[in-house]
């Protein structure tokens, strides 16, 4: 049996090891934001959110600054109800800030882009997107794209 | 006659076997808050079943992300989706690969060795000499042991993980020439940290007391001979690989399955 002072040594560096595996995996594959879960809550309303999930990112001008909480479907003006968890610190959205759903890259996840406006007034948390514009679904633009060629060639 | 009573036997020793093995794992977790005061033996069983397991795991781990990375490498490029290599091996790995493959070297490196060592220990007659002298062996050799593979697992499978994760790294940035930032970035915007970092370390706990548990019960319920101890060693490895890639299965529908 080795001395009892070597093996604790061997078994300090072997749980150092696994926390930092643990760290790396955390910070650098999952990039964990400890700040996440604060922030106010916004909702915006869409007529078709097609593809998009909750835990999405939410960002203006590219910059992530909150995720897609809650997604649900309101039955009387049959659309969809995201709700929108925004940093406390960027608190000084302007109450005519309009919202879209975008596609990063050709076949790469939804995420919501707000578009911030001129409006003095700022979004109150709990507040709701009045401006939104819908996600783009290919299948519809394809449709679209060949009705207008076929009318062309009329 | 004779089929209908060989049936009925092997049921009711499986029962019994199955029985015995709960009693055990009881009268272990009972032992367990001992080792608050006797930390010296588990630290000790953590050298011998995580540390001297490390360099296997490392290993392992390098070799399955590099595999990883060029397999992964080879059907995204015929997609122009070579980008996503990051995402694809963070996610097998951390989610699947890591937890299970380490449980199944753990199996094969570690509980093997309980196995042989409680139960030679049991066919020395050292066991039934503890009790001689009061000590009761259940909380003496069983109970740090299953501390220390239940707490080495998940150390393992997180360094697995890591390891693999620069595997695919070196292979798909390195040698295929994936772009680095895309690498870390599609990787990191595809992996949560709740959903899926944190399920596959519950994952490796709940294998760490699935393989140690096995591992424990076959030596000590072994057969105290030469011949009853080999066996048992086999069990050990064969039932803890089937145990764990039975329960891998419940455990991804229960928190993937939605």
């Amino acid at each position: 049996m080795m001395k009892s002072r070597t093996v604790e040594i061997w078994v300090g560096l072997f749980v150092a090891a696994g926390l930092a595996a643990l760290f790396v995996l955390a910070m650098q594959v999952s990039n964990l934001t400890l700040v996440d879960d604060e922030g106010y809550p916004l909702t915006a309303r869409f007529d078709n959110i097609a593809g998009l999930k909750v835990r999405a990112p939410v960002t203006v001008g590219g910059v992530r600054i909150g995720r897609v909480t809650a997604i649900d479907y309101d039955p009387r003006t049959f659309q969809a109800v995201v709700t929108l968890r925004i940093q406390a610190r960027f608190n000084q959205l302007p109450e005519d800030t309009g919202a879209s759903i975008l596609t990063s890259g050709l076949l790469g996840e939804k995420y919501v882009g707000l578009e911030p406006g001129g409006a003095e007034e700022v979004l109150a948390p709990g507040g709701s997107i009045a401006i939104t514009q819908s996600s783009l679904i290919l299948e519809q633009l394809i449709g679209k794209f060949l009705f207008s060629k076929a009318s062309e060639e009329k | 006659m004779e089929w209908l009573a060989g049936l009925g036997h092997s049921a009711l020793s499986f029962f019994q076997r199955l029985g015995r093995g709960h009693l055990l794992f009881f009268a272990i977790l009972q032992g367990l808050p001992g080792m608050v005061l006797r930390p010296g033996l588990v630290v000790q069983q953590v050298y011998a079943v995580g540390v001297l397991s490390l360099i296997i795991i490392v290993v392992s781990g390098l070799f399955v992300g590099m595999v990883l990375g060029l397999q992964g490498y080879n059907t995204l490029v015929d997609f122009g989706a070579e980008q996503s290599l990051g995402s694809v091996v963070a996610l097998t790995l951390v989610r699947e690969l890591g937890p299970v493959v380490t449980a199944l070297l753990f199996a094969g490196r570690a509980g093997s060795a309980l196995t042989a060592e409680i139960g030679l220990m049991k066919a020395t007659e050292q066991l039934s000499g503890m009790e001689m002298m009061a000590v009761d062996p259940v909380r003496r050799v069983l109970a740090p042991r299953f501390l220390a593979g239940f707490l080495s697992l998940p150390v393992l499978a997180a360094i697995f993980s890591a390891v693999g994760v620069w595997g695919g790294y070196f292979v798909g940035v390195g040698l295929l020439g994936v772009d680095d930032g895309a690498y870390w970035s599609q990787m990191q915007a595809a992996t949560d940290f709740r959903d899926d970092v944190w399920n596959g370390v519950i994952k490796s706990l709940v294998f760490g007391v699935v393989a140690t548990w096995i591992a424990l019960f076959e030596g000590y319920d072994a057969i105290p001979t030469s011949e009853g101890v080999s066996r048992a060693t086999t069990r050990t490895v064969v039932h803890t690989s089937l145990a764990v890639l039975g329960l891998d299965f419940v455990l991804t529908a229960l928190m993937f399955g939605e």
